[in-house]
């Protein structure tokens, strides 16, 4: 018998604007010992089906219509909500996403983890205090006992997200789902949590549901991959079949998405530099400490002409402040950014003006960086108007010209970022960035919040316009499957400081630095 | 942390200072003094009592005066009570209007957070639409009609509770507690209700319902603490309103409170009494004020850890 086995199950959400089915006649089953991912993209159903299992999507507007969970034996879709909750973080357990979110910051991380052994073993206090603290040893936090009574925002990411684990471990459960669990982490503290899951789930002979978008993820760490896709199983495999032969054209697709390769450096000569950056040093007042730390330490570099260069580090290394320095859209402390022979950083904000027009961002989320009360046209309008590029009279043309651009569709321009989607969205603030016909183009990790097959045709259409305009890019990312694909050179950023700057090629064969080393060996690789 | 609030204190100073300077030369502006009477006095005896109070000095020095007795805690005597000094009025007026306040609040806070809360586990729907259009219409009601209202309802027609009167009949002080405090609790029930919602739509519920735990300690225990905090912010300036705001209902329900020394004394040009009890309610609000941010603060653990570590203290 299956640990878990669904069958035909449907989810079904009825809202005002319709009946939307997230999850449409799913079957799978999920052994003792097994990891079984889920893959798929945004919407495409694969965290529903798990949270419809246990009960947790809010209904209504949610509705299961159809279908059975056997859990051993029993049908969690057939119990009361108060047989599911004796289940639920105790034979069932979950760990989440975003570990910055997902843990009351109001609560010690102590008093969090040991509540399901209070409420579902009749623990004492003291008895689930000495098992949590174990646990939480067992999970790489050290000094586990001091760290007891901690809150959650004085832990890190990956930290925090060791706590999860160790909260959904602590009643011993027979399956554990984990949905996205490393997604808002670090490559290199994406690794450690992975390599944590697979040891935990070997030694405490777990089954687990491993929900994922990263399909090299995947590929390291299941033993069988379901492919969901707009809420049905397209395709499902074990893992070695399903990547070396995939079935469904959708499989094929997200395949053949995922970042990989090289790219063939440009020639470059060396007298054509476009920006100048020179000992550059930005601080910030820690409010903790009330000391200021450098956010970026004396980091020096040049761009040349029609290049894309890539700038990674970690969280927290400074790279997106180095991009904003150098627009001046935080102040720098010391140093100089060269543009056009001109030295920025002593310039006022008026004098910034018509260099701004020369040099434009694309920030990381296109939900954010977009101003809802904005249609299309007002958005790409607006620079042109501002910078005098354009009167009110031809300005509709090269708002559309501007569209045909980014490949959006013409008719869309008098609607509204919330009518398009996140790869939609990214187009939209592309076309914003390239209205002015800049030179330089600071792109902060513009591909981070889409979708694998959506980042591909983002990345696709940079490389394009980058040829098109003769641009240069400064490309900040924390993704280095990306940066090798797109990239002509790499810098790598390290607290603030510039540890390695290496044509893509030279860093991948011979990195120097041992940062960049783990760094690159942290990579799933996918082929 | 006691930097923190001695930091705070300190911006009280020239808050209090202004709050002082502009009422002492506002109500010496206002038409008429102390002694004009509806009777006009003989000038002379007018000139004997203005001279007794200091009141034909230049005005500077007047100024000046007071604020030389006030620092050294005198606020003069009343110039309507004879015999009595502004000091020993307000403490014989304060209890009772303290207790109102106090009684005022508690109904807000039963009231107010019970039907916020209802109303944010079910929202859109009959359990937030009543209360909330309740609370809309506690709102916009005033006291003074909401309080006869009351004492019409629960006084004459039901005959339930008594309609005047504070500490004399078991019961007389159930009216005026929720006539005062209805408005505030109806703030509170909004307040508690919009931090409610945004707390239960946390991604950090989620993990608490994932955890198995009764949706009771889901609400008491995760959500509580945080959708609170709003509600607490406003506790203070709430406090400091229901004590300066309290004249209405003592008027309604023959207080004998603070409250109607104040609106009396501004009738009778009272010059001491008016600044005195201005200033006694000014520092109440703000001391009120900082003892509600410092709760909010120190609800919230990350705030609380920056407080202690800023001043250099452990938490």
């Amino acid at each position: 018998m299956s640990l878990l086995k669904v069958s035909n199950l449907t989810t079904r959400f009825h809202t005002r604007n319709g009946v939307t089915t997230a999850v449409d006649d799913v079957s799978f089953a999920v052994e003792r010992g097994e990891i079984l991912a889920i893959v798929g993209e945004s919407g495409s159903g694969k965290s529903v089906t798990c949270y419809s299992m246990l009960g947790l999507i809010p209904m209504p507007p949610g509705k299961i219509e159809s279908g059975s969970a056997m859990f051993e034996g029993r049908d969690l879709l057939a119990m009361s909500e108060s047989e599911l909750r004796d289940i639920r973080g105790d034979e069932i357990a979950m760990i989440f996403q975003d570990p910055m979110t997902s843990l009351n910051p109001f609560l010690s991380i102590g008093e969090q983890l040991v509540e399901p052994l209070i409420y579902h073993r009749a623990y004492s206090r003291s008895e689930a205090r000495v098992r949590a603290i174990e646990l939480m040893e067992e999970c790489g936090i050290v000094r586990s006992a001091e760290r007891f009574d901690s809150y959650p925002h004085e832990f890190s990411g990956g930290m925090r997200q060791r706590v999860m684990i160790a909260m959904a471990l602590i009643t011993e459960p027979k399956l554990l789902i984990a949905d996205e669990p490393t997604t808002a982490l670090d490559v290199t503290i994406q690794a450690q949590i992975l390599e944590l899951v697979a040891k935990l789930q070997d030694s405490h002979d777990l089954g687990v549901i491993f929900i994922s978008h990263d399909l090299a993820v995947v590929k390291e760490l299941a033993d069988r991959v379901l492919v969901m896709k707009q809420g049905q199983v397209v395709e499902t495999n074990v893992t070695q079949a399903l990547f070396s032969a995939p079935q469904h054209p959708y499989t094929q697709e997200l395949l053949a998405a995922v970042p990989k390769g090289q790219k063939q450096s440009n020639d470059l000569t060396a007298d054509s530099i476009l920006l100048d950056v020179q000992g550059l040093t930005t601080t910030f007042l820690d409010r903790n400490s009330g000391q200021r730390f450098k956010a970026v330490d004396d980091v020096s570099f040049r761009v040349q002409k029609n290049e894309i260069l890539g700038l990674v580090g970690e969280s927290g290394s400074g790279k997106s402040t180095i991009g904003r320095s150098i627009l001046k859209l935080v102040e720098a402390d010391s140093g100089a950014v060269i543009f056009d022979q001109q030295d920025l950083l002593p310039l006022s904000q008026r004098q910034m003006v018509p260099l701004r027009r020369r040099m434009q961002m694309i920030f990381q989320d296109p939900y954010a960086s977009l101003n809802p009360r904005m249609t299309v046209f007002d958005t790409l309008a607006e620079p042109l108007l501002y910078h005098g590029l354009a009167t009110r009279k031809n300005v509709e043309g090269k708002v559309l010209e501007l569209m045909d651009d980014v490949g959006l569709d013409r008719r869309a321009i008098k609607k509204y970022p919330h009518e398009f989607s996140g790869g939609q969205r990214q187009r939209i603030a592309i076309g914003r960035a390239i209205a002015t016909r800049p030179e330089l183009i600071i792109a902060d990790e513009p591909v981070s919040a889409l979708d694998v097959t959506i980042q591909k045709q983002i990345l696709d259409l940079l490389v394009e316009l980058v040829k098109k305009h003769n641009l240069t890019m400064l490309f900040v990312s924390h993704d280095l499957s990306v940066v090798r694909a797109l990239c002509d050179r790499v810098m790598v950023i390290q607290h603030g400081k510039l540890i390695e700057f290496e044509s893509t090629e030279q860093l991948w064969k011979a990195p120097q630095q041992q940062y960049t080393r783990d760094l690159l060996s942290a990579i799933p690789q996918i082929d | 942390m006691l930097r923190f609030i001695g930091l705070r204190l300190l911006q009280a100073i020239p808050v209090l200072f202004t709050v002082i300077t502009a009422t002492f030369f506002l109500i010496r502006q206002a038409p008429g003094g102390p002694f004009d009477a509806e009777k006009p006095v003989i000038p002379a005896v007018k000139r004997a009592l203005e001279a007794k109070y200091n009141l034909d000095l230049p005005m500077w020095q007047q100024y000046t005066n007071y604020l030389g007795d006030l620092l050294r805690g005198d606020m003069g005597p009343s110039f309507k009570y004879p015999g009595w000094a502004v000091h020993d009025l307000i403490i014989s007026g304060l209890p009772a209007t303290a207790e109102l306040a106090f009684y005022a609040l508690m109904v807000a806070i039963v009231i107010g957070v019970l039907a916020g809360v209802s109303a944010a586990l079910k929202p859109n729907t009959a359990r937030d639409y009543v209360p909330m259009s309740l609370a809309m219409i506690g709102i916009c009601m005033p006291t003074f009609l909401l309080g006869p209202l009351l004492v019409l309802i629960f006084g004459f027609w039901l005959d339930w509770l008594p309609i005047s009167g504070w500490g004399d009949l078991p019961g007389d002080k159930i009216l005026p507690s929720f006539t005062l405090g209805a408005a505030y609790a109806a703030y509170v029930a909004r307040l508690t209700r919009g931090g409610m919602l945004e707390i239960m739509s946390q991604d950090y519920i989620r993990t608490a319902r994932a955890k198995g735990l009764p949706e009771h300690i889901v609400v008491i225990k995760h959500a509580l603490r945080g959708g609170l905090i709003p509600t607490i912010a406003f506790l203070g300036p709430a406090f400091a309103g229901l004590l300066a705001g309290s004249f209405v209902v003592e008027t309604i329900f023959q207080i004998p409170g603070l409250g109607r020394f104040y609106v009396q004394a501004a009738f009778n040009r009272d010059y001491t009494m008016i600044l005195g009890t201005t200033i006694f309610l000014s520092t109440l609000i703000i001391v009120f004020n900082l003892l509600s941010d410092l709760l909010a603060t120190w609800m919230n653990p990350k705030l609380r850890h920056q407080m202690s570590h800023r001043s250099g203290g452990q938490s």
